[in-house]
């Protein structure tokens, strides 16, 4: 029910939130005035208003070879992500539609394999990729990223998949429909919202990891992660430059992510706050 | 209706996704375990020998350890603070009406969808740098000398790196629990009198008290394993001054080349978050019913 409130006091709520928004999205915005600038520009001091050179786009692509690190993040991302969904789909449908006495420890069980460290496994996972030449390709890391999120991809489906109501497949099967009817027909078109939103929320946490990327690529297989952290050691002019990077880096991900916001929630709190 | 044919093909479907996590979980950790009792340097592979408790005994006898114990946990407490206090400000003040709501809510969540190396790298070069960085031209404009952020207080400028990431998760998910409050409920105790204070106190708390426990417990997780922003900001330094236990384990494995010893600090590591993975466990196993 929405309160009635007076005009004044809308506003000033609305000036409150604004400035507190435009703060923390500051650094955000600067990255993007800063990236549009020349070198001498962006050492010069505060400004807000850039020339709006794009140089700094042209010296990353060409000097960096920007588009190398941008397609293994996308391969990584996309195909860490579709791997899990092959795996995660159909383990997620048993446990929604015919689940047994056993199914919350199993789901229980995959949330804990989640929470055990990463740099708990540094060692032995660094040792394997080292001895059978995993180091620095994409199908290692493809690997360990379907692994890493693979708990949240099974969680985030079984809670969809739960919402699907058992009494719409009685009446299919009422009506005469077979198993594969009931899956076309009747399951597929109710359970795609649901994987669509694992996978948009799964190709940003892939996006973004930044621990495995780092330590198990060095040129060829490292995604926009474990380039922007080269950066960390400049040589030279180069805060529009990074900002140039880092502005290309995050750009796909931050649209993807305003449209997930939702899914966001029920993703990373595994269900538990919807 | 669960006929035994049904119950195995559903038995043949979940096996893929529970055997790989089995190995991903079982191996690893096995390997890490048993590399914890071996004296054993990637320098020196010729040497290996067992070493009974040595890695312990050596890990727990280094000053640094006890450091990034300490840091580990000044780094989580802090980032926990400033994100849950200022998440609960934040959501209650666009949970009001307010015009440009959408646009608002998505300006607040975005530091989530930046890259750790790319939000710390913008915060090193772009907010604190100490001759280039915003807070140098603020300190400027006020006359005040500019302040080294990374030298001079490297754990509290890597905790608000760290808090600026994870403030739009708190803010999202306090927002999406506020906001399955009962409006009817508020309003009858705001006409029987009852001041914003004790609303605040007695209603919207307790109504957000577990959105706040999950945000606390999954921050939690994610914050033991902070390690790329201290990468490129201050490299766990000067000193040890910023290195955390996952820094300290990075560094032992891939620095020195010292595998027993840090494969032993993995095992702390591990012990480290069982303690909140059970609490996490449990919050979210209630709902699961």
């Amino acid at each position: 029910m929405a309160r009635a409130v007076s005009r004044n006091t809308k506003i000033g709520y609305t000036i409150a939130a604004w400035i507190v928004a435009l703060i923390i999205f500051f650094p955000i915005l600067y990255t993007i005035i800063t990236s549009l600038k020349t070198e001498q520009e962006a050492i010069a001091g505060f400004d807000l208003i850039p020339s709006f050179s794009l140089s700094s786009y042209e010296t990353v692509q060409s000097q960096n070879n920007y588009w190398r690190p941008f397609t293994n993040s996308v391969i990584l991302a996309v195909g860490s992500t579709l791997l899990a969904l092959i795996v995660a789909i159909p383990a997620a449908w048993a446990m929604a539609f015919s689940p047994t006495r056993r199914t919350k420890d199993i789901l229980m069980w995959m949330l804990s394999t989640k929470m055990m460290p990463a740099v708990a496994v540094l060692v032995p996972i660094y040792l394997i990729f080292l001895r059978t030449g995993l180091m620095d390709t994409r199908i290692g890391l493809v690997m360990i990223l379907m692994l890493m999120n693979l708990p949240i991809v099974v969680w985030m489906l079984y809670t969809y998949f739960r919402e699907i109501p058992g009494e719409i497949l009685e009446a299919a099967r009422m009506d005469g429909a077979t198993l594969k009817d009931e899956i076309l027909y009747v399951l597929t078109p109710m359970a795609v919202p649901g994987i669509a939103s694992t996978l948009l929320l799964n190709i940003i946490l892939a996006w973004n990891e930044a621990f495995w990327t780092i330590q198990l690529t060095t040129t060829n297989a490292a995604p926009l992660s474990a380039f922007i952290a080269s950066f960390s050691s400049p040589q030279g002019l180069f805060w529009a430059k990074l900002s140039a990077a880092s502005t290309m880096a995050i750009a796909p991900i931050l649209i993807l992510g305003w449209f997930s916001q939702k899914q966001l929630v029920r993703g990373l709190t595994f269900g538990a706050v919807k | 209706m669960a006929t035994r044919q049904t119950a195995s093909l559903a038995r043949l479907m979940r096996a893929p996704a529970i055997i790989l996590l089995l190995i991903w979980m079982l191996v690893p950790l096995g390997m890490t375990l048993y590399y914890s009792f071996l004296n054993y340097n990637l320098l020196n592979p010729a040497n290996t020998s067992w070493a009974g408790w040595f890695n312990y005994q050596y890990f727990y006898s280094d000053p640094a350890f006890f450091e990034s114990i300490w840091n580990t946990l000044v780094l989580v407490l802090g980032v926990l603070l400033i994100t849950v206090c200022g998440g609960i400000g934040i959501a209650m003040l666009i949970d009001k009406p307010i015009f440009g709501q959408g646009l608002v809510r998505i300006l607040v969540i975005s530091p989530f969808f930046v890259m750790p190396p790319v939000a710390a790298l913008i915060w090193k070069n772009m907010i604190m740098h100490p001759s280039y960085g915003v807070f140098a031209d603020i300190a400027k404009f006020f006359g005040a000398n500019p302040v080294d952020w990374f030298a001079q207080f490297p754990l509290l400028s890597i905790i608000l790196i760290v808090a600026w990431q994870w403030l739009p998760f708190a803010t999202l998910i306090l927002l999406t629990s506020l906001q399955s409050l009962d409006g009817e409920q508020m309003e009858a105790a705001e006409m029987d009198g009852a001041p914003a204070l004790s609303r605040f106190i007695y209603l919207t708390l307790p109504h957000m008290a577990r959105a706040i426990t999950v945000v606390i417990l999954i921050q939690t997780i994610f914050l033991l394993g902070i390690y790329a922003e201290i990468l490129v900001t201050t490299n766990g330094g000067p000193g040890f001054a910023s290195t955390n236990l996952t820094y300290l384990i990075y560094r032992a494995a891939r620095l020195n080349f010292d595998i027993g010893g840090a494969a032993a600090g993995g095992i702390i590591a591990v012990i480290l978050a069982n303690f909140v993975a059970i609490f996490l466990m449990r919050a979210v196993g209630k709902n699961l019913d």
